[in-house]
This record gives C-alpha cells, structure tokens and sequence, in this order.
C-alpha cells in the first residue's frame, strides 16, 4: 500500500462522528526507514518535490496494521495489502 | 468458467466463489481476459475523463486486476478494491501497479470525501444483490455503498459500473438506490439488440446532471426506444395501419394526387385543401 492511499483512507466502522475515522495511524510490523521530517517553504524546490513524490508514491508498505483513531479497531496489513473486511456484528 | 449457463451469484459468496483454482482460471483464460479489456475501455472512455492529464480512479471489485492494467495503459492511477483474497492475491503476483484493498463494498466505501477523480467496476455490482449471510439486506448495502461511493467521489465526476443484472427488479433495485444515494445518470446499453453482445453499463453523475451517453450498436432510428418523451400534445392515430387516418389532410392531397395521375381533373391544392369547415357547415 502506497502512503498516497493511505492518506486518503479514512475508517468505515458506522457510528463514528463527523469526520472521524481518520487519520489511520500506521503500525510497521518491521521497523523500516522513515523519511525525515518536510522543510519549510520547499514547494517550489525540486529535490524536495522528488523526496516527497518518493514518499507518496515509491514507498510501500508491506507489513503492519492500521488502526482507527476513534474505535480503536486495527486493520491488518499483509504482503501490502489492507484488510478491511468488517464483522457482521460491525457492518 | 465452471458451472457455464448459470449464473455465478447463484453459486454462493464472491469471496468463496473466486477461490484460488477459479482466480487462476479466470485470469489466463484469454476470452475473460480479452472481455474484460474492452469492458473496462468502454467504461474509461463512457467517464468522461479529461484528456490533458492523469486521473485517480476507484476500480469496484478489481480481482486480479484485469481492468486496474487498462487504466494504467492509459495512465491513470486506481485503487482497487475486491472481496476474494485469491483474486487480490494473483493480483500481487502480477505486480499491478494499482494500490488494492480486501473489503467489501456493501461496508460503505472508506475513503475521505471528494477523493477520487471517477469510479469504474466490471461485473462486480450484481453480486451486492445476493444476500450471502442471513444478515445481509441487500437494498441496505446496496444503499451503503452508493451513498458511501457518492461521498468518495469528486464533484462532477461520473461512476460506470458494467453489470450483468438477472432481471429486471434486480436493475431496478440497483438503479433505485444509487438515485437515493443522490446520484443523476442512468443505464447505457450496447448493443441492446443482440442477446451476446449486450453490456449494461450504469452511469451516475455526481452533482452536474449531464447527457447520458448513446449506447453502441443503436442506430437513430431506434432512439425512441432508449428514451421516453413527454409532449402536451395529444396525438390521435396518426398512421393507422401505414396510411393516412382518412379525412385528414394528409389523406385529402394524397387522394387528389392518386386521382391526377389517373388523369381526372382535380382542383389545385391551396391552403384552403382540407381546411377545418364551422361546425354547421
């Protein structure tokens, strides 16, 4: 799973508030390296633009979990794949 | 395909149906194959897309990622989403450059609002119709995942989902919840007239309330049959039969020319030919 997607992936659980469900926190099953911390003012930078071009879109994550700031609930990551198939109790 | 002539929903859940050995078969079977492809470039192609640059897309019921490889011909990205691990499975296997997600669609669409650029789904959406589990309602996930998809898509950004409805109450029951979910649109049906060729594709809108696309192999003749037009006018009997309704003008000049060509003597025709006479007359 690309970061992009992660940034767009917001929980489906019902019953959350408004807005909530989002964002997933990322739970690495191995410590990988994480990119250091964006500098300020660097839209226009090109090296800048490449690192986080990088980030979003070259970097997968392939092991883990993600789990839902509001219900708590984790979905499990396996082989880059998130599952997020609710319960019948959940749904 | 195993089990040919019936339909696959009939045989249980997606999510058992697409094990590994029908995930394998499917994908290498090159008529599979070769139709998906051209349903998912119909479907590229009925979205609208702007030509100038690349688009996200949600791909409904992705499998092994048939549809994601057209989408990425064309240069787009796509997220695809599927509920059988086996179809996601040989997915990975091919390396498709779509990001996927094992869930199931009728749990709602989990994504922010206003994500993606459009949404395509090839012969995915009637297995929704199915209640698999005794607490399945299908008008209910049915409902979730198109108010769920609706709130996931851009504004002025188009869903086209080909499906293969069982009958007419199922494309009713789809078509129903997807105009409550708040979608505009309608069905495009290819080839309407051929029993083989025939693909239905459903076209939401989200927001702008377009034209409906024509469907293919429709000639302009045959319009009328797609569409249903509302006039004030109220038409008696226009042609009964092929011929003019007699009395009427029409029949009047038609009847004074078949008498010149037999050579009689026949008034000219004026406006006054088949005028409405005062009722005493």
């Amino acid at each position: 799973m690309k970061l992009l997607t992660h940034n767009l992936l917001s929980s489906h659980v019902p019953g959350l508030r408004p807005g909530g469900g989002f964002p997933l926190r990322i739970e690495l099953g191995r410590p990988s390296e994480l990119p250091p911390e964006p500098l300020p003012n660097s839209e226009s930078d090109e090296e800048f633009l490449r690192r986080v071009h990088h980030v979003l879109l070259e970097v997968e994550v392939l092991e883990g979990s993600l789990q839902c700031p509001d219900s708590g609930r984790r979905f499990p990551i396996s082989k880059g794949v998130p599952n997020l198939l609710l319960s019948e109790d959940e749904a | 395909m195993a089990g040919s002539g019936r339909r696959p929903e009939h045989r249980g859940p997606p999510e058992l149906f697409y094990d590994a050995a029908e995930a394998r078969k499917y994908t290498h079977n090159s008529r599979v194959v070769e139709i998906q492809s051209q349903m998912s470039e119909r479907a590229v192609e009925l979205l609208g897309l702007p030509e100038d640059r690349a688009c996200l897309l949600l791909d409904v019921g992705c499998g092994s990622g048939l549809s994601g490889d057209y989408i990425s011909e064309e240069g787009h990205y796509w997220i695809g989403m599927d509920i059988s691990p086996a179809m996601l499975d040989v997915a990975v296997e091919r390396e498709v450059e779509g990001d996927l997600l094992l869930a199931d669609v009728g749990h709602g669409i989990p994504f922010r609002p206003g994500m993606f650029d459009g949404c395509i789904s090839i012969s995915a959406v009637q297995w929704l119709c199915n209640a698999d589990k005794k607490s399945h309602s299908p008008p209910k996930r049915l409902y979730r995942f198109f108010s769920t998809l609706y709130t996931a898509l851009a504004r002025g950004s188009r869903a086209v989902l080909q499906l293969y409805p069982e009958n007419s109450e199922q494309l009713e029951l789809i078509t129903a919840q997807a105009m409550r979910a708040g979608f505009t649109g309608g069905m495009v049906v290819d080839y309407p007239n051929s029993a083989k060729a025939k693909k239905f594709f459903l076209c939401l809108f989200v927001g702008t309330s377009g034209t409906l696309p024509k469907g293919l192999g429709t000639e302009c003749a045959n319009e009328e049959l797609h569409q249903a037009k509302f006039t004030n006018e109220r038409t008696r009997f226009r042609n009964v039969k092929g011929k003019s309704v007699k009395k009427s003008r029409d029949w009047i000049l038609e009847k004074k020319e078949r008498r010149r060509r037999q050579g009689k003597e026949v008034r000219a025709d004026t406006k006054y030919t088949g005028r409405k006479r005062r009722p005493h007359f």
